[in-house]
Order: structure tokens, then sequence, then C-alpha cells
């Protein structure tokens, strides 16, 4: 199977989740909390004619505020760490954090030190994991359709209103 | 190395220097703290020999000061001589030389920052690294500070440049960014619609990587490496790795070299097509775009049939190449001949569209006199007149060997950048045809088992411009790595680069400029 036609299957499985969930659009926001560039790498890849995730209804926006979910790479740098507090505030509830990366992820090589924090759910709260370094864009789909998932069993149970 | 510069420096300063050492291309020169700036402006000025680095090392355990290290390239020759000061930590400062050689600003602050050794009437003497709530007197390069420290926040403002008169206002971006790009604040003073002044402040990203190097084994900090800036990595871990071969004293077998030619090159390839996408997006030229990222995706794609790795990554090693990618000529070639054939046409698009051409001609002027002051290096200086190519003026990998121009223009415009990675798009496609057509037989990879104490530069072409390390290895083990990424010296560059430009046509110049903020801030 090409890369296109997995893209193709998994897009259509995550546009009817937005669809039942969101009505017609998730908004993204990314936020780089130190990453090494790679990982944006991956996330400028989502847009280009091959992955297009806005015909599955994903969009990356502009601001916070116009977020559902932010999608979180790189470490924390203590350098950082204010302006992601900042940036997770400033999204609309309910909402979604989505670590992308190994360092996002535990702090990836780049560990706990004096510059770095570690991991994103050491400053807020994630709901889904997404490893590799950087992950494909596949990948990156296909954690989003997780987190997705997580927010539907959040709405079953009652714990946020859609 | 060219004997006969080395007798005019001897004669001129004979008496003042107290040791001299070579070991390969590398001439270290130590000199009286005081000497350096008269050396440093001489060896500058006279040779026409651009400072490429610049750093400072703790060797209070051993030597019992802290010493700095000025670096500077000699080009034609194809040599670096090194001026090597001490600094002891009673009176831990050292003059400036910003006010001869204005490469050396950030350098000296960094020292300042990580080392807390105080670069006597610099102009700027403000903090660089460590924001303004990091406690005084606490310095991360040093031997005695443990990297999992965490020093407490304190209160303290960084003060901006400021611009007054009538009619002049503010406007603050970042760190967060409108776009996925990385973060980094940007201050912009503007009277009506042109800039007159851009005040940048970076390091957001800074993630302790020098430090770090010096608790990884030799294994590890390649990977380490590939991660200082992400999008750079086959250039990062080839420098590194030859750093490492130098000082083991091996010779990396000729198959490998050429397969690491095969690398960069791929890079540059996704990196360049990447900015030229950028570029198109910003102008609004969204069918270039779309068409640019397309092909950048599908180099990307090729990268990973290859090599496994979209990003190229964990293919270098000390010693060579972990894999063989001999049996995948047949699939780079054709992909290529795809390429290369939708590439033209992209181009000419590009070129011949009037609204593209009206935004990138004379946009984000950078002089020539600019460029050589602040040391702008790859694509942005060769646009501004900077002649300059480590592939040509540093052989390594098997460059020597191959056929490839340097592009070089003078106009220093967006338009001029644009034009040399188009032009620089097809010498890379060249390359990877020959290396590929041409690749020896042999082993890829000359086994290291350990690695001697000693020092020594590495350093290749990446996509943004030279890339340098210094690495210094005590037994088997990493003392001190200093990284100098290509944005470290061309940041600075885009504060110039905007003055009497519109606020809209920012993007556009920091695309064209493609500054990395993860290798500028490691
Ligand atoms: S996960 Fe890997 S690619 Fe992503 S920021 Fe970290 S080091 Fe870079």
């Amino acid at each position: 199977m090409t890369v296109e036609d997995e893209i193709e299957i998994m897009g259509q499985r995550l546009n009817d989740r937005i669809n039942k969930i969101f009505g017609r659009s998730l908004h993204i926001r990314e936020v780089d909390a130190g990453s090494c560039n790679a990982c944006e790498v991956e996330v400028t890849a989502l847009s280009n004619p091959v992955y297009d995730i806005e015909r599955f209804g994903l969009h990356i926006v502009a601001s916070p505020r116009h977020a559902d979910m932010l999608l979180v790479t790189g470490p924390v740098t203590r350098n950082m760490e204010l302006a992601l507090l900042k940036t997770y505030n400033a999204v609309p509830s309910p909402k979604l954090v989505a670590a992308m990366g190994s360092c996002a992820c535990n702090g990836g090589i780049f560990g706990d030190t004096y510059a770095s924090g570690g991991g994103v759910d050491r400053f807020i709260p994630v709901d889904v994991y997404i490893p590799g370094c950087p992950p494909r864009p596949g990948a990156v789909i296909f954690g989003i359709m997780v987190a997705l998932d997580k927010l539907e069993q959040k709405i079953r149970k009652k714990e946020v209103r859609a | 190395m060219n004997i006969e510069n080395i007798d005019m420096i001897r004669k001129e300063f004979k008496s003042l220097i107290l040791n001299e050492t070579v070991s390969h291309n590398e001439l270290y020169l130590t000199v009286k703290k005081d000497v350096a700036v008269k050396l440093c402006d001489y060896i500058y000025h006279h040779f026409d020999a651009p400072l490429i680095s610049m750093f400072a090392t703790d060797e209070r355990k051993i030597e019992g000061s802290f010493k700095v290290h000025y670096v500077f390239s000699f080009d034609r020759e194809d040599a670096f001589i090194i001026i090597k000061i001490d600094v002891d930590e009673k009176s831990p400062y050292f003059k400036s030389i910003t006010h001869r050689i204005p490469a050396a600003s950030w350098y000296e602050r960094e020292i300042q920052d990580m080392f807390g050794l105080v670069p006597q009437g610099h102009p700027d003497p403000r903090r660089l690294i460590n924001f303004e709530d990091w406690p005084d007197g606490v310095y991360p390069l040093r031997k005695d500070f443990d990297i999992s420290t965490k020093p407490p926040r304190v209160k303290g403002e960084y003060a901006y440049r400021r611009v007054e008169g009538e009619g002049v206002y503010e406007i603050p971006v970042g760190p967060v960014h409108a776009g996925v790009i990385e973060p980094g604040h940007f201050r912009f003073s503007v009277a009506g619609e042109p800039i007159i002044n851009l005040e940048i402040r970076h390091f957001y990203t800074h993630k302790g990587v020098e430090k770090l190097f010096e608790r990884l084994s030799l294994d590890k900090a390649v990977f380490l490496a590939e991660r200082i800036s992400g999008d750079n990595s086959v250039a990062h871990a080839v420098a590194f790795c030859q750093a490492l071969e130098k000082i083991a004293g091996v010779d990396v077998p000729l198959r490998a070299r050429y397969t690491r030619v095969i690398l960069c090159e791929l890079e540059r390839l996704y990196n360049h097509l990447g900015d030229i996408a950028g570029i198109a997006t910003d102008v609004a030229y969204g069918f270039g775009a779309a068409h640019a990222n397309k092909l950048k995706e599908e180099i990307l794609q090729l990268n990973e049939r290859v090599t496994g790795s979209r990003m190229l990554r964990g293919m270098n090693a000390a010693g060579g190449v972990r894999r063989d990618i001999g049996d995948k000529k047949d699939e780079i070639l054709l992909t290529l001949a795809r390429f290369q054939r939708d590439f033209r046409e992209l181009i000419e698009l590009i070129f011949s569209t009037s609204s593209v051409m009206d935004r990138i001609e004379t946009t984000g002027h950078i002089y020539t006199d600019t460029a050589k002051g602040l040391h702008v290096v790859g694509p942005a200086g060769r646009a501004s007149g900077m002649d300059r190519d480590t592939r040509r003026d540093h052989p390594y990998a098997a460059y020597d060997e191959l056929n490839f121009k340097v592009p070089a223009m003078k106009s220093g415009d967006v338009f001029a950048r644009t034009k040399i990675r188009s032009d620089e798009v097809a010498e890379s496609i060249g390359l990877i045809e020959q290396a590929l057509w041409s690749l020896p037989e042999g082993d890829i990879r000359a086994e290291i088992r350990k690695i001697p104490d000693g020092y020594a530069l590495g350093y290749s072409e990446a996509p943004r411009g030279e890339v340098i390390y210094w690495v210094n290895i005590k037994e088997n083990r990493i003392e001190r790595c200093k990284v100098r990424d290509p944005s470290f010296c061309n940041w600075l560059a885009i504060e110039y680069a905007v003055l009497d430009n519109i606020v809209p046509d920012f993007p556009i110049i920091n695309k064209s400029l493609s500054l990395s903020y993860s290798g500028n801030d490691m």
C-alpha cells in the first residue's frame, strides 16, 4: 500500500469521527515548546498536497483561541514554559492536548536538565502521546484520531460537555 | 597550510606567541590575553580570514584556568588558525574584539552567559542565552555546574533597545507565532509602514545541548548532533563524526565518503525545496507553493525508502555510515530524473510570474559589507557576494573528487537568495548522480575501537551554510563540544535586511534567510 492509500483510509475514518463529535472540523494550534524543528517539518508536511489534511476536516489555525486541540512538540524548555502555559490557557474548553514526538512525550534525548524540563505532561495535561522522532505524518493523523476517541469517551461519561 | 602566512604572523608577533602546535590543517597559537585583540585584528584584516567560531573551555582542573579560542578560516589554503588565550578565574575578563570584528558579538555574549567570563568593552553586554529570570553567578558550561541543577527563577526584566520619536510605535511578535514555525521574539519599531528597527530576541529553545554532549557516550552523541537543528541532521552528524575521525586518525572508506555526499545533497534538496515553498506561500503564490511542497515530499519519501528515515537520521557514525545504499541506485536516479523535470517547470513558473517577482526583487537587501561583517554564511551569504562554500574551500567526504559549481550573486535580495537555492538544487542533483555512478566498492565503515585524547575541528556545508564543530575528547568521552550552526551567524543579518522594508514583507525576508531557531539556541 502506498503512503497515499494509507492516508486516504485513515483520513476518511478521521473525518467520520470529526463529523460526529465536532460537527464539521477540528481546529489545531501547533506549539513548539523547544523542538529541534524536525517535528515542525512533519507538521508542515500535513498540509502538502500528498496529505492535505484540510480535506479531512483538520485545520491548523493561527491562534490558540480558535483551537480545539494543541499539538505540542519538543521538550518544554525553561525558556518556553511560560509561553506554553499561556497558550494552553488561551484555548477554550473542552480542549485536547497531543504531545507529538519523543521529546514532547518524555523529554527524549534532551531529558531533564537545567534547560529542558522534560515531557509536556509535566506542565499541562496531555490526552494523547504520539511517539517517533519525528513521527511520520501518518502517525500524527492516527494520534489525532486516538485523541478524538478519548474525547468521545469523556463526553459519554459526561466528564465534559460537547 | 600555506607557510608564507604563518611566517608573516610569526615575524609580526614573534615574542608574543607563547606556544604553537599544528595538527592536520589546524594551527593553534597561544598568546597572552592582552595580545588577542591585536593578533585577531591582524589575522582578520590582513589575510581576510573570517572568524568562523569562538568559544571558551573550562580547564581549571587541568591547567588552572579558562581558555578562550578564536577560530579563523583560511579558505584558499584549506587551513584554520586558532588563537588561544588563558583567562584566570580570579580575573575573569578578556577584551572584546567586537568593535574590530562584529561577528564576534554573539560569541562573546554567549561566553559571558555560559562561563561567566566578561568581554570588556563589548558594545552590547546584555545577556544572550540565559533569560532575565536566571540567577546571577550561575554558569551552565562550567565544569562545577551539574547539568540537572534547576536554578530558581529570579525577578528581572529584559531591556529592549528603544526607538523613540513622533509616530514611532512598536510591534512585538512571538515567541509563539501564527504559523507552524519555531519560537522566537521579534520587536519591530515602525514609522508608518517602513520598519526602522528590528530587535530579535532568541534562545527560547535553548536545550543545553553543549552541556549534554559532555554526559553522553560517543555513540549516543551522534544522535544528539542529528537533533540540534532537525532538518540539517546529516550536516551536523557528518561534521561531528569528521571531528572524531580526525582525532582518531582513521581513514573513512571511500564508499562511505561517497555515501555521505549523497546524504548531504538529499538533505539540501528537501531543505531548498521547503524554502522555495515558503517564499511562494508568503508572496501568496499558492500554486507554486503546493508544487514545491509536493516536490519536497517526494524527496522525503525517497529518503525514507533509501535510509529508513525521512530526515536521513541514523545513517552516520564515527568511521563511516551504518547502511549501504548501493542497491538503491536505480530508485534514486529514477526519482531524481522525474524530480528534475518537475523542478525546472516550477522554477520557470516562479521566476516568470510578475506577482512573485514584484515581491521578491529588491526586497530584504543585505549589503556585501554587512554580510562580511556579520559573517553571513550559506546561500544567504552567497547571494550577498560572499563566495564561500565549505564543500569547495575545505573539502570533506568526497567533494574534492566530484564536479560542482558554487553559484554566487551580489544583489543580496530575496530574489538572489531564491535564485541561489534553485541553482544549488541543480548542482545537488548533479552531485548525487555523479556519486552514484562512481560509487566505489568496499567497506562502508572503518572500525574505531577507542578514540585517543585530543581535539579537532569538524565541518560541513549544511543547506543553511557552514556547520563548525570543535570536539575535545578525554578518556573516550567528550570533554567539550562546541557547535556552531549557520543560523547563529545569520540571525543578526535579518535586523539589517528588514530596514526600510514594510512589515508585510518581513515573512518573505525571514523565509528567504531560512533561519533555524533550534540550531541557534541549542
Ligand atoms: S521528537 Fe525528535 S524530531 Fe521531534 S523535536 Fe524531539 S528530537 Fe526533534
